[in-house]
């Protein structure tokens, strides 16, 4: 039997032993999108490099492993010391999970007037038709095999919904932090619905404690109402041997605002698909991101813009420092459909590589089919200026401390406009820390 | 304060530097002139450490020190400055930020008390009116949008603050329209004192009508091939680099 055929096998048999610990929950609509999930799963191909989207990143090794639905096989939630990973508890709303379990000693759920936060197994069961409504709705189970994997497995994450004209009084952090969580699979779902004229700030943050071997499959699915204004930053440091796979989707709607910082500093073996519609005309998006690299790790950041409408803007800026034998994979696609006249669409993808094994690939695809527009991209991969260095050292900088200011300035670039300072200052000090090693 | 002896350097391969020597006491300006190629820029940035030349043959004492033994970062702690001829533009370093390193760099391997925020602050503002530095390049990326003039005003601003023993300044004229060139040179000049020095290299005679040298020196195919006093500059200046290219001997011979 060949690896693909033994991966599906696996999962759908242990889908059997999730449906059974579902217990009543399997009465509500969601079972049925999670069944159809799993029929499109078994029939979905594994990629391989032979895949046009998959070229430059092999996710075989994912194959080797035979990961435990943390439904099935329940860890025992470890004591840690959650405060190193958290932001100040005063200043945002928290939502924790350890190995995939829900905390709900050590999260905060609100329940205001407008404002829903809670994790989403509690969703499914109090809100059933506000989840059913959005949930599978942007990320399709047809695109991807590991979108299909998540919608069999919908289990649990977050769910926020600030409804119109509300606005949420302090950003949330969400946080997924492994420890010794060995062989888990681990499926965060997460939602974020914006209603109109909404404010929100969302921090989803993934960190690991050792180097336990595990697979994060992430969805997360966002949609932003007409005027609503949604910052999005995610933090993904998980151990060196986890493998992490994340899908974003992101709807917005006519002069709506969604800012996305997507920053990954751990796992062996990271992929990350950003997909963001533009469903009506004025809205404006920003796709930022930064990825350092070292040892072995392999970093793919895959993001899609589909100017569908006219009169919208968008911005993309992602940046890489890639040390060692690491590898950085970079796809960004710009779609400009026939009617989006007067878009404005700027991409660039810079990468700094500072040893000789160290490889990125990068490919921005700009496709444009209307004529009164304003698009650019751009994409460099050089190595750290001897020029400039050499301009410091002149000053008496030491050559250590002047290749640091360099690249801390050319990395933080991309996150110098997250608007929350404690999340911004952190990821600089991380940015500071990963680099000087 | 530095002396240059046969000084040979290459660059891939090609033997620019071919036998300086050059003495430079404390409180002197010498001045360094000559044609395009000639090997001016070369000299300036072999002083400064660049590792791309290769030093061939000859020593260069600084303040009894080997110079060419130590990194280029050693040799700004030591007192020396180069003023770029074409400053270099560092996106994200901001120039507070690099100068404020700089000078705890040099204060530290001097074994000197680092400056705290309010005393680095004042004595900024203090360097900022001599070059009449407008305050909002201080907080901007290093040398990144800004003009010609601005750059080379932003040098002699950081030379200013460093406050070097010899300063080597690398066509800092060039590009410079005359009010810069008014404030560039009024800059040094300020600066000048009895124990710190310049080498001042330009082609054109025009900056030292601003900044009077003690030495001027005429270099042509890698070697000094003439001295003299500030009359000479000008002598070039009334000949012109191609009359010496064609009269090297007659030149030698005045």
């Amino acid at each position: 039997m060949s690896n693909t055929a033994e991966f599906k096998k696996w999962y759908a048999e242990s889908f059997k032993k999730f449906e059974a610990n579902l217990n009543g929950e399997s009465k509500l609509p969601i079972h049925q999108t999670r069944k159809v999930a799993l029929e499109k799963f078994l029939e979905l191909k594994f990629p391989t490099l032979k895949d046009e989207e998959w070229k430059y990143t092999n996710v075989t090794p994912i194959l080797a492993h035979k990961f435990d639905d943390i439904i099935v096989n329940v860890p025992t939630a470890p004591k840690i010391d959650l405060e190193k990973y958290l932001f100040n508890r005063e200043n945002f709303y928290t939502i924790v999970f350890i190995n995939g379990v829900y905390d709900s000693a050590n999260s905060d759920e609100v329940d205001a007037p407008g404002i829903t936060l809670c994790n989403l197994k509690t969703a499914i069961v109090k809100y059933p038709e506000e989840v059913n409504n959005y949930i599978g709705k942007f990320a399709k189970i047809e695109n991807s095999i590991f979108t299909a994997l998540s919608t069999a497995y919908i289990n649990d994450g977050v769910f926020l919904k600030v409804k119109s004209g509300k606005a949420l009084d302090k950003p949330v952090q969400v946080l997924y932090v492994n420890s010794g969580g060995d062989n888990l699979l681990i499926q965060p779902r997460n939602l974020f619905v914006i209603g109109k004229n909404a404010i929100a700030k969302v921090v989803e943050s993934y960190y690991a404690e050792g180097d336990s071997v595990y697979f994060t499959n992430s969805v997360t699915e966002t949609y932003v109402d007409e005027h609503g204004i949604l910052e999005h930053v995610k933090i993904q440091e998980e151990s060196e041997k986890a493998f992490h796979i994340s899908t974003t989707e992101i709807d917005v709607e006519r002069e709506s605002n969604y800012s996305s910082y997507n920053i990954n500093f751990g796992g062996t073996l990271v992929r990350n698909d950003l997909n963001a519609r533009f469903n009506g005309e004025y809205g404006h998006v920003t796709l930022n991101g930064l990825y350092l690299g070292h040892g072995e790790q392999h970093i793919d950041n895959h993001t899609l813009i589909d100017h569908a409408m006219p009169n919208c803007e968008s911005h993309e800026m992602y940046k890489g420092v890639l040390d060692d034998s690491s590898r950085a994979v970079f796809n960004g696609k710009v779609y400009v459909k026939k009617d989006a006249q007067k878009t404005n669409a700027f991409q660039e993808n810079k990468n700094v590589i500072l040893s000789d094994d160290a490889r990125v690939d990068t490919k921005p695809q700009l496709e444009i089919f209307a004529d009164d527009v304003k698009c650019s991209h751009g994409a460099t991969i050089g190595r750290l200026s001897g020029e400039s260095l050499f301009y410091l050292r002149a000053r008496g900088i030491g050559e250590e401390l002047a290749k640091a200011m360099i690249i801390n300035a050319f990395a933080n670039d991309a996150v110098h406009t997250i608007s929350i300072d404690e999340v911004r200052g952190r990821i600089e000090d991380r940015v500071a820390v990963k680099l000087s090693k | 304060m530095i002396e240059i002896k046969n000084l040979r350097a290459a660059i891939d391969g090609k033997e620019i530097l071919k036998g300086i020597n050059l003495t430079v006491k404390p409180g002197e300006v010498h001045a360094i002139m000559g044609p395009n190629g000639s090997g001016k820029s070369t000299l300036a940035q072999v002083l400064a450490g660049r590792e791309e030349y290769e030093v061939l043959e000859g020593s260069v004492s600084f303040n009894g020190k080997d110079l060419l033994d130590m990194a280029p970062e050693d040799r700004a702690r030591e007192g020396l400055f180069l003023a770029f001829q074409y400053p270099i533009e560092i996106p994200g370093v901001s120039n507070v930020n690099l100068l404020k390193n700089a000078v705890n760099e040099i204060k530290k391997y001097r074994g000197e008390e680092q400056l705290d925020a309010m005393d680095f602050l004042k004595m900024m503002k203090e360097k900022m009116k001599l070059v009449e530095m407008p305050q909002d390049l201080l907080n901007r990326s290093v040398n990144e949008g800004f003009s010609g003039g601005e750059k080379k005003r932003n040098e002699v601003f950081q030379m200013a603050v460093l406050d070097p023993k010899l300063a080597v300044l690398d066509e800092t004229d060039s590009g410079l329209d005359i009010d810069a060139l008014r404030i560039v040179a009024n800059g040094v000049n300020a600066l000048r004192k009895e124990d710190n020095s310049f080498i001042v290299v330009t082609h054109y005679q025009r900056l030292l009508d601003y900044i009077v040298p003690d030495f001027v020196h005429v270099l042509y195919k890698g070697r000094i091939i003439k001295s003299g006093d500030k009359s000479l500059a000008l002598f070039l200046e009334e000949k012109g680099y191609d009359w010496v290219k064609d009269h090297v001997d007659e030149f030698m011979a005045v």
